[in-house]
Protein backbone atom coordinates (compact mmCIF):
# COMPACT_ATOMS: atom_id res chain seq x y z
CA UNK A 1 0.00 0.00 0.00
CA UNK A 2 1.47 3.30 -1.07
CA UNK A 3 0.56 6.86 -0.13
CA UNK A 4 1.71 9.89 -2.08
CA UNK A 5 1.93 13.45 -0.84
CA UNK A 6 1.84 16.16 -3.49
CA UNK A 7 4.32 18.99 -3.10
CA UNK A 8 3.57 22.38 -4.64
CA UNK A 9 5.80 25.41 -4.26
CA UNK A 10 4.49 26.78 -0.98
CA UNK A 11 3.11 23.54 0.46
CA UNK A 12 4.11 23.40 4.11
CA UNK A 13 2.25 20.46 5.60
CA UNK A 14 3.72 17.91 3.20
CA UNK A 15 6.28 16.67 5.72
CA UNK A 16 3.70 16.49 8.50
CA UNK A 17 1.53 14.29 6.27
CA UNK A 18 4.44 12.07 5.30
CA UNK A 19 5.48 11.81 8.97
CA UNK A 20 1.98 10.74 9.99
CA UNK A 21 1.82 8.06 7.30
CA UNK A 22 5.38 6.77 7.65
CA UNK A 23 6.20 7.12 11.34
CA UNK A 24 2.80 6.88 12.97
CA UNK A 25 0.79 4.63 10.66
CA UNK A 26 3.84 2.73 9.39
CA UNK A 27 2.91 2.77 5.73
CA UNK A 28 5.00 3.60 2.71
CA UNK A 29 4.84 7.17 1.48
CA UNK A 30 6.42 9.11 -1.34
CA UNK A 31 6.50 12.77 -2.33
CA UNK A 32 5.18 13.77 -5.73
CA UNK A 33 6.54 17.06 -7.08
CA UNK A 34 3.90 19.23 -8.74
CA UNK A 35 5.63 18.94 -12.11
CA UNK A 36 5.58 15.16 -12.10
CA UNK A 37 2.75 13.46 -13.91
CA UNK A 38 3.47 9.88 -12.88
CA UNK A 39 1.56 8.82 -9.79
CA UNK A 40 3.68 5.67 -9.55
CA UNK A 41 0.91 3.24 -8.74
CA UNK A 42 -0.24 5.05 -5.60
CA UNK A 43 -3.24 3.87 -3.62
CA UNK A 44 -3.98 7.20 -1.99
CA UNK A 45 -3.06 10.76 -2.94
CA UNK A 46 -2.79 13.42 -0.23
CA UNK A 47 -2.97 17.11 -1.12
CA UNK A 48 -1.36 18.80 1.88
CA UNK A 49 -1.92 22.19 3.44
CA UNK A 50 0.16 25.26 2.86
CA UNK A 51 0.17 28.27 0.58
CA UNK A 52 0.65 26.86 -2.88
CA UNK A 53 1.99 29.58 -5.18
CA UNK A 54 1.79 32.04 -2.32
CA UNK A 55 -2.01 32.05 -2.55
CA UNK A 56 -1.53 34.46 -5.47
CA UNK A 57 -4.69 35.47 -7.33
CA UNK A 58 -6.92 33.23 -5.17
CA UNK A 59 -6.02 30.36 -2.90
CA UNK A 60 -5.27 27.32 -5.05
CA UNK A 61 -6.11 29.10 -8.32
CA UNK A 62 -2.71 28.43 -9.82
CA UNK A 63 -1.94 25.07 -8.21
CA UNK A 64 -4.87 23.47 -9.97
CA UNK A 65 -3.07 23.98 -13.29
CA UNK A 66 0.11 22.23 -12.11
CA UNK A 67 0.98 19.28 -14.36
CA UNK A 68 0.38 16.78 -11.54
CA UNK A 69 -3.24 17.85 -11.20
CA UNK A 70 -4.13 16.31 -14.56
CA UNK A 71 -2.96 12.95 -13.28
CA UNK A 72 -4.73 13.45 -9.96
CA UNK A 73 -7.95 14.28 -11.78
CA UNK A 74 -7.64 11.13 -13.88
CA UNK A 75 -6.87 9.10 -10.75
CA UNK A 76 -9.91 10.52 -8.98
CA UNK A 77 -12.20 9.95 -11.96
CA UNK A 78 -11.17 6.30 -11.91
CA UNK A 79 -12.16 6.03 -8.27
CA UNK A 80 -8.73 6.50 -6.68
CA UNK A 81 -8.63 7.66 -3.07
CA UNK A 82 -7.84 11.37 -2.77
CA UNK A 83 -7.77 13.49 0.38
CA UNK A 84 -7.19 17.23 0.37
CA UNK A 85 -6.40 18.97 3.66
CA UNK A 86 -6.69 22.72 4.10
CA UNK A 87 -4.96 24.21 1.04
CA UNK A 88 -5.34 20.73 -0.48
CA UNK A 89 -9.11 21.05 -0.02
CA UNK A 90 -8.98 24.46 -1.68
CA UNK A 91 -7.11 22.94 -4.63
CA UNK A 92 -9.74 20.20 -5.00
CA UNK A 93 -12.42 22.90 -5.11
CA UNK A 94 -10.61 25.00 -7.72
CA UNK A 95 -9.95 21.87 -9.77
CA UNK A 96 -13.65 21.02 -9.73
CA UNK A 97 -13.11 17.66 -8.02
CA UNK A 98 -15.33 18.90 -5.20
CA UNK A 99 -18.14 21.46 -5.45
CA UNK A 100 -18.14 24.96 -3.93
CA UNK A 101 -15.49 27.55 -3.06
CA UNK A 102 -13.67 29.05 -0.09
CA UNK A 103 -14.12 32.67 0.90
CA UNK A 104 -12.03 34.59 3.41
CA UNK A 105 -12.81 33.81 7.02
CA UNK A 106 -15.79 35.76 8.32
CA UNK A 107 -13.66 37.83 10.70
CA UNK A 108 -10.76 38.26 8.26
CA UNK A 109 -8.35 36.55 10.65
CA UNK A 110 -6.00 33.70 10.09
CA UNK A 111 -7.23 31.16 12.63
CA UNK A 112 -4.86 28.60 14.13
CA UNK A 113 -6.36 26.61 16.98
CA UNK A 114 -8.13 23.45 17.99
CA UNK A 115 -11.79 23.14 17.01
CA UNK A 116 -14.38 20.43 17.41
CA UNK A 117 -15.98 18.77 14.42
CA UNK A 118 -18.81 16.28 14.26
CA UNK A 119 -18.67 13.23 12.04
CA UNK A 120 -21.79 13.58 9.91
CA UNK A 121 -21.12 10.67 7.63
CA UNK A 122 -19.16 7.65 8.85
CA UNK A 123 -20.10 5.54 5.87
CA UNK A 124 -17.09 6.61 3.81
CA UNK A 125 -13.66 5.16 3.21
CA UNK A 126 -12.21 8.08 5.18
CA UNK A 127 -14.38 7.87 8.28
CA UNK A 128 -15.30 4.21 8.61
CA UNK A 129 -13.62 3.88 11.99
CA UNK A 130 -15.54 6.73 13.61
CA UNK A 131 -18.92 6.38 15.22
CA UNK A 132 -21.83 8.23 13.67
CA UNK A 133 -21.87 11.72 15.19
CA UNK A 134 -18.47 11.27 16.84
CA UNK A 135 -16.92 14.55 17.96
CA UNK A 136 -13.29 15.10 17.06
CA UNK A 137 -10.85 17.60 18.49
CA UNK A 138 -8.64 18.63 15.63
CA UNK A 139 -6.68 21.79 14.70
CA UNK A 140 -7.42 24.28 11.93
CA UNK A 141 -4.96 26.81 10.48
CA UNK A 142 -6.31 28.90 7.65
CA UNK A 143 -7.39 32.27 6.34
CA UNK A 144 -9.83 31.03 3.70
CA UNK A 145 -12.01 28.34 5.21
CA UNK A 146 -15.35 30.04 4.83
CA UNK A 147 -16.99 27.41 2.67
CA UNK A 148 -19.61 28.64 0.23
CA UNK A 149 -21.92 27.00 -2.26
CA UNK A 150 -25.19 28.17 -3.79
CA UNK A 151 -28.54 26.99 -2.44
CA UNK A 152 -28.97 24.33 -5.10
CA UNK A 153 -25.47 23.01 -4.42
CA UNK A 154 -26.08 22.85 -0.68
CA UNK A 155 -29.29 20.97 -1.24
CA UNK A 156 -27.43 18.46 -3.36
CA UNK A 157 -24.68 18.04 -0.75
CA UNK A 158 -27.27 17.36 1.91
CA UNK A 159 -29.34 15.08 -0.30
CA UNK A 160 -26.35 12.90 -1.14
CA UNK A 161 -25.00 12.89 2.40
CA UNK A 162 -21.81 14.57 1.15
CA UNK A 163 -21.22 16.70 4.23
CA UNK A 164 -18.74 14.62 6.22
CA UNK A 165 -17.74 17.06 9.00
CA UNK A 166 -19.37 20.08 10.61
CA UNK A 167 -17.81 22.50 13.10
CA UNK A 168 -19.47 22.05 16.46
CA UNK A 169 -19.17 22.78 20.18
CA UNK A 170 -17.40 20.42 22.56
CA UNK A 171 -20.82 18.97 23.26
CA UNK A 172 -21.46 18.42 19.56
CA UNK A 173 -23.79 21.25 18.70
CA UNK A 174 -23.22 22.70 15.25
CA UNK A 175 -24.22 26.26 16.11
CA UNK A 176 -23.05 29.72 15.07
CA UNK A 177 -20.71 30.16 18.07
CA UNK A 178 -18.78 27.04 17.23
CA UNK A 179 -18.36 28.06 13.60
CA UNK A 180 -14.82 29.48 13.47
CA UNK A 181 -14.80 30.92 9.97
CA UNK A 182 -18.37 31.52 8.84
CA UNK A 183 -18.53 28.37 6.69
CA UNK A 184 -21.98 27.77 5.27
CA UNK A 185 -23.95 25.33 7.41
CA UNK A 186 -20.82 24.83 9.58
CA UNK A 187 -19.27 22.72 6.82
CA UNK A 188 -15.72 21.57 7.66
CA UNK A 189 -15.38 18.71 5.20
CA UNK A 190 -17.17 17.27 2.18
CA UNK A 191 -16.89 14.28 -0.07
CA UNK A 192 -17.67 13.91 -3.78
CA UNK A 193 -20.73 12.02 -4.93
CA UNK A 194 -18.75 8.92 -5.75
CA UNK A 195 -17.23 8.89 -2.28
CA UNK A 196 -13.55 8.69 -3.22
CA UNK A 197 -12.49 12.34 -2.83
CA UNK A 198 -12.56 14.06 0.57
CA UNK A 199 -11.72 17.68 1.31
CA UNK A 200 -11.43 19.01 4.85
CA UNK A 201 -10.13 22.21 6.43
CA UNK A 202 -9.01 20.70 9.77
CA UNK A 203 -5.62 18.97 9.90
CA UNK A 204 -5.80 15.25 10.75
CA UNK A 205 -2.05 14.89 10.17
CA UNK A 206 -1.45 17.28 13.07
CA UNK A 207 -3.58 15.23 15.39
CA UNK A 208 -2.26 11.71 15.02
CA UNK A 209 -0.19 11.55 18.18
CA UNK A 210 -1.04 12.09 21.82
CA UNK A 211 2.05 14.27 22.25
CA UNK A 212 0.47 16.81 19.92
CA UNK A 213 -2.65 17.18 22.01
CA UNK A 214 -5.08 14.98 20.12
CA UNK A 215 -5.11 11.70 18.34
CA UNK A 216 -8.52 12.17 16.77
CA UNK A 217 -7.18 12.67 13.25
CA UNK A 218 -5.31 9.36 13.28
CA UNK A 219 -8.43 7.40 12.43
CA UNK A 220 -8.95 9.21 9.14
CA UNK A 221 -5.76 7.66 7.83
CA UNK A 222 -6.41 4.41 9.63
CA UNK A 223 -9.88 4.27 8.03
CA UNK A 224 -8.31 4.75 4.59
CA UNK A 225 -5.80 1.98 5.30
CA UNK A 226 -8.47 -0.38 6.47
CA UNK A 227 -10.59 0.41 3.43
CA UNK A 228 -7.69 -0.07 1.04
CA UNK A 229 -6.83 -3.38 2.65
CA UNK A 230 -10.35 -4.58 2.02
CA UNK A 231 -10.56 -2.92 -1.40
CA UNK A 232 -14.23 -2.36 -1.06
CA UNK A 233 -15.75 -1.67 -4.44
CA UNK A 234 -18.00 1.38 -4.72
CA UNK B 1 -0.22 46.78 -28.69
CA UNK B 2 -3.41 46.61 -26.66
CA UNK B 3 -4.01 46.96 -22.97
CA UNK B 4 -6.70 45.09 -21.05
CA UNK B 5 -7.81 46.37 -17.66
CA UNK B 6 -9.68 43.65 -15.85
CA UNK B 7 -11.72 44.17 -12.74
CA UNK B 8 -12.74 41.19 -10.64
CA UNK B 9 -15.15 41.44 -7.75
CA UNK B 10 -17.30 39.18 -5.62
CA UNK B 11 -20.84 38.66 -6.86
CA UNK B 12 -23.54 40.71 -5.17
CA UNK B 13 -24.98 37.55 -3.66
CA UNK B 14 -21.69 36.66 -1.95
CA UNK B 15 -20.80 38.25 1.39
CA UNK B 16 -17.72 40.47 1.20
CA UNK B 17 -16.18 40.77 4.69
CA UNK B 18 -13.33 42.97 3.42
CA UNK B 19 -15.76 45.44 1.89
CA UNK B 20 -17.81 45.45 5.06
CA UNK B 21 -14.75 46.14 7.23
CA UNK B 22 -13.71 49.00 4.94
CA UNK B 23 -17.23 50.40 5.17
CA UNK B 24 -17.08 50.34 8.98
CA UNK B 25 -13.67 52.04 8.92
CA UNK B 26 -14.91 54.77 6.58
CA UNK B 27 -17.93 55.32 8.78
CA UNK B 28 -15.73 55.63 11.86
CA UNK B 29 -13.83 58.36 9.98
CA UNK B 30 -17.07 60.27 9.74
CA UNK B 31 -18.13 59.44 6.18
CA UNK B 32 -21.88 59.12 6.26
CA UNK B 33 -24.27 57.82 3.67
CA UNK B 34 -22.27 54.83 2.47
CA UNK B 35 -24.73 52.36 1.04
CA UNK B 36 -22.26 49.62 0.32
CA UNK B 37 -18.52 48.96 -0.14
CA UNK B 38 -17.28 46.13 -2.32
CA UNK B 39 -13.64 45.13 -2.59
CA UNK B 40 -12.20 43.76 -5.80
CA UNK B 41 -8.95 43.28 -7.63
CA UNK B 42 -7.58 44.61 -10.84
CA UNK B 43 -5.31 42.94 -13.37
CA UNK B 44 -3.67 44.84 -16.22
CA UNK B 45 -2.45 42.84 -19.19
CA UNK B 46 -0.64 44.22 -22.19
CA UNK B 47 -1.13 42.15 -25.29
CA UNK B 48 0.98 41.85 -28.41
CA UNK B 49 -2.15 42.01 -30.50
CA UNK B 50 -3.71 44.53 -32.83
CA UNK B 51 -7.13 43.03 -33.31
CA UNK B 52 -9.44 44.20 -30.54
CA UNK B 53 -11.93 41.44 -31.14
CA UNK B 54 -9.28 38.75 -30.83
CA UNK B 55 -8.01 40.40 -27.66
CA UNK B 56 -11.51 40.38 -26.17
CA UNK B 57 -11.84 36.69 -26.90
CA UNK B 58 -8.50 35.92 -25.29
CA UNK B 59 -9.14 37.98 -22.19
CA UNK B 60 -12.56 36.46 -21.79
CA UNK B 61 -11.02 33.00 -21.90
CA UNK B 62 -8.33 33.97 -19.38
CA UNK B 63 -10.94 35.31 -16.99
CA UNK B 64 -13.04 32.19 -17.23
CA UNK B 65 -10.16 29.75 -16.92
CA UNK B 66 -7.96 31.38 -14.33
CA UNK B 67 -8.40 34.99 -13.33
CA UNK B 68 -11.89 34.77 -11.85
CA UNK B 69 -13.79 32.00 -10.15
CA UNK B 70 -17.21 32.16 -11.81
CA UNK B 71 -18.92 30.58 -8.79
CA UNK B 72 -18.32 33.65 -6.63
CA UNK B 73 -16.80 36.33 -8.83
CA UNK B 74 -17.86 38.62 -11.66
CA UNK B 75 -15.40 40.25 -14.00
CA UNK B 76 -15.44 43.20 -16.37
CA UNK B 77 -12.73 44.41 -18.67
CA UNK B 78 -11.89 47.28 -20.91
CA UNK B 79 -9.52 47.04 -23.84
CA UNK B 80 -7.73 50.08 -25.11
CA UNK B 81 -4.62 51.03 -27.10
CA UNK B 82 -1.53 50.63 -24.94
Amino acid sequence: MKFGVLVFPGSNCDQDCAHAIKDVLKKSVTYIWHQDTDLKGLDCVILPGGFSYGDYLRTAAIARFSPVMKSVTGFARKGGTVIGICNGFQILLEAGLLPGVMLRNRDLHFICRYVYIRTENNDTRFTGLYNAGQILKIPIAHNEGNYYIDAAGLKELKGNNQIVFRYCSAAGEADEQSNPNGALDNIAGIINKKGNVLGMMPHPERSCERELGSRDGYFIFQSIIKWLEKRRVW
Amino acid sequence: MLKAEINISLKRTVADPQGLTIKHALESLGYKGLADVRMGKSVVIRLNLKDKKKAEEEINGMCKKLLANPIIEDYHFKISKA
